[in-house]
């Protein structure tokens, strides 16, 4: 098992037609996703790398069964496609798009939290992939391996740089996931947290914030209540100077809140053994099992 | 993206905030100029002259003075203008005073605070009201918090009247100042939403003795992903004077950047690992020159763009090249190293350390350029070879 996605996945590519949605979608059915169709406004009826392309998310669930969307649609469309895959009840709808204005992830946030049918995860984040079964998103599958432990993460290039040692130390994955670095997001690390935690088959965790907001805090005090596996963490821009955005939106330090030290210092008290630098962070994780 | 007190007085204006008359001056001639047009329009020899940088804390550094009559008025700008102010918020170079603000004056009764943000933890817009006006708010959180009343917008059906009563009665408003405060709160609330505000705070809110609400200070930032919705109008209030120019420069090309104090310059992909590899340079006792995201779709010229970026600083003493392609092909960042180490000649160590998407045909780039470039296997190796090489 695993959670989000596996080889039952069904997935649909929202602005598979364009350049970057074109490259990662043969990169994704190269590593083996079912991707059941693309959905462009204006292109439907078309065909690309033999998946079907319809005009409207509706059509998609309806003709095809898809059960989960990846959406690469540029900023300021991107919104709206969360909008039409919520509106057609995707379970899981997971958007890479970076640099949605923080105002319509505002309403796109209300929307999600007055329905129970679809789960947003990101935006801005490389997406969720379950090895040798899965990938939706824009991570190089190449250096996963099939395995038993969980990732979630801010960042998505962190998220290979864990994965990576991960693969390298023979410890395989079970699902990784990358929440993204937005101030306003979908799912939260708890929520990932209470899947790995409900999931048989992921025997450990590690976990990666960065400075800004609060999640790496509200994480820790929910691990130290309710989390019953072992979890590395690392939180990237101890370095980072205060009032400056380091380069996803939500990655500031203001007012002298959302610092690494004291998210550091909360998950220690949470029992989560922090690695030192990046590179330590599958061996930090290892030490554990 | 931050704009000018007086800029966001003006589209304050536009919203039905009350704001003080004031005149916008380039120099302290036009300030002169104005601060007689402001005393014969209000017959009121109070003016305030107050300068204009992005940053807050002006007050404290000498940068608002208020005079009575024209030719104190003139003294102060004098005063003023051209001067480096320098704030908690200005770093300790400071910045020149190159605007001024010529405001009339008013009569004070008590000193509020309001702002609105974009609160992360209610995922909606944020409005902290406090009758403790014009201190520093954080302050104020840390000492009083019982003294900042927060209510939050739902964005479904927007701000409503009770909100606005309960912010109203928590500072204790009469019923015409609550009426005049309503009309403020939610010309503020429609400016937030329609102009993608990042945050708009009022320090301080005033009220006068007739029992008017007024915006004595004002502050604007906008949210840069929404830069698209605004173009002309934002390109016309930036003050590019204000911004670090490498920075602007690094932002055209689709790049992000930080300058920082070390000599370690850094050009990586990804956000998060940015950061990470400044913390690791630290770790290994290295100082990093800068933040430099080149970003998910970033071309083989936005590559060479970013290694001149880098070396602009005098400072750098050797680079860190650290990319884990997802996006990022790490065949696009071979041929831009190799461009930009073709083009400008590089005269210090670099260290570059390749893995992900196309790595085996970036690292065979690399190779056969037959430059001298050391390469690593793992961010903490290429770490320990850079701090080591940029020592000398």
């Amino acid at each position: 098992m695993s959670i989000l996605v596996d080889k039952d996945t069904r997935l649909v590519v929202q602005g598979m037609t364009g350049s970057v949605g074109q490259f990662h979608t043969e990169q994704m059915l190269a590593y083996g996703t079912n991707i059941v169709a693309g959905c462009t406004p204006g292109k439907g009826g078309t065909s690309l790398m033999d998946v079907p392309v319809f005009d409207t998310m509706r059509q998609v669930v309806k003709q095809t069964g898809a059960n989960a969307s990846c959406i690469f649609v540029p900023p300021p469309f991107a919104a709206d496609a969360i909008l039409e895959a919520v509106d057609a009840e995707v379970p899981l709808i997971v958007c890479i798009t970076e640099g949605i204005p923080v105002m319509d992830m505002v309403k796109v946030r209300r929307v999600l939290d007055s329905q129970d049918k679809s789960r947003l995860i990101g935006p801005n984040c490389p997406g969720v992939i379950t090895p040798d079964q899965c990938k939706i998103g824009i991570m190089p599958g190449h250096v996963h391996k099939a395995g038993r432990v969980g990732v979630v993460s801010k960042s998505g290039t962190l998220t290979y740089e864990a994965v990576g040692q991960l693969t390298a130390l023979g410890i395989g994955q079970s699902t990784a996931v990358g929440i993204g670095g937005d101030p306003i997001n979908g799912t939260d690390f708890i929520d990932v947290l209470k899947l790995f935690n409900d999931d048989p088959n992921t025997d450990g965790v590690i976990l990666i914030g960065e400075i800004g907001g609060n999640a790496e805090e509200q994480a820790a005090a929910w691990i130290k209540e309710n989390f019953e596996k072992p979890v590395a963490g690392f939180i990237a821009g101890r370095t980072a100077p205060p009032g400056k955005r380091m380069g996803h939106a939500g990655a500031i330090i203001s007012g002298g809140k959302g610092t690494a030290d004291a998210k550091i210092a909360a998950l220690e008290d949470a029992g989560v053994k922090v690695a030192p630098t990046p590179s330590d962070m599958g061996t930090t994780l290892q030490g554990l099992l | 993206m931050n704009i000018h007190e007086y800029q966001a007085k003006e589209l304050y204006r536009k919203y039905g905030i009350p704001v003080p008359k004031g005149i916008p001056c380039m120099s302290p001639e036009e300030a002169t100029a104005a601060a007689k047009q402001l005393i014969e329009e209000t017959g009121n020899e109070v003016v305030v002259v107050k300068a204009q940088i992005h940053a807050g804390g002006r007050g404290k550094a000498g940068g608002v003075k208020v005079v009575k009559g024209v030719q104190a008025a003139t003294a102060a700008a004098n005063e003023i203008f051209g001067k480096t102010l320098v704030t908690h918020q200005t770093g300790p170079e400071g910045k020149v005073v190159q605007r001024l603000l010529v405001e009339q004056g008013l009569a004070i009764k008590t000193e509020l605070y309001l702002a609105l943000v974009v609160d992360r933890e209610s995922r909606r817009i944020a409005i902290m009201a406090s009758t403790e006006g014009g201190m520093d708010i954080e302050e104020v959180a840390a000492n009083t918090p019982e003294k900042i009343h927060t209510i939050t917008i739902d964005p479904a059906v927007g701000l409503q009247g009770y909100q606005v009563r309960q912010l109203a009665f928590g500072l204790g408003l009469s019923k015409q100042e609550q009426k005049n405060f309503s009309k403020l709160l939610f010309g503020l609330a429609k400016l937030f939403e329609h102009e993608d505000c990042s945050i708009a705070e009022i320090n301080p809110l005033i009220l006068t003795e007739d029992e008017q609400v007024v915006a004595l200070d004002a502050k604007v930032n906008f949210d840069s992903n929404a830069e698209f919705r605004h173009k002309a109008f934002w390109d016309s209030v930036r003050d590019l004077s204000e911004e670090a120019p490498t920075e602007t420069e690094a932002k055209e090309a689709g790049l992000s950047f930080i300058q920082l104090d070390g000599n370690i310059g850094c050009l990586v992909n990804g956000a998060g690992l940015a950061m990470s590899t400044m913390d690791t340079i630290k770790y290994y006792g290295g100082e990093p020159a800068n933040f430099l995201d080149v970003g998910g779709g970033a071309s083989q010229e936005a590559v060479t763009k970013a290694f001149r970026i880098i070396l602009q600083s005098e400072a750098v003493q050797g680079i860190f090249v650290n990319i884990f392609g997802g996006i990022m092909r790490c065949d696009t960042i071979a041929n831009g190293v190799v461009a930009a180490t073709k083009e400008l000649g590089l005269k210090v160590p670099l260290v570059v350390r390749l893995e992900g998407t196309k790595v085996e045909e970036g690292r065979k780039i690399l190779d056969e350029s037959g430059l001298a470039i050391t390469s690593a296997a793992t961010m903490a190796e290429g770490a320990q070879k850079i701090v080591a090489l940029a020592k000398g």
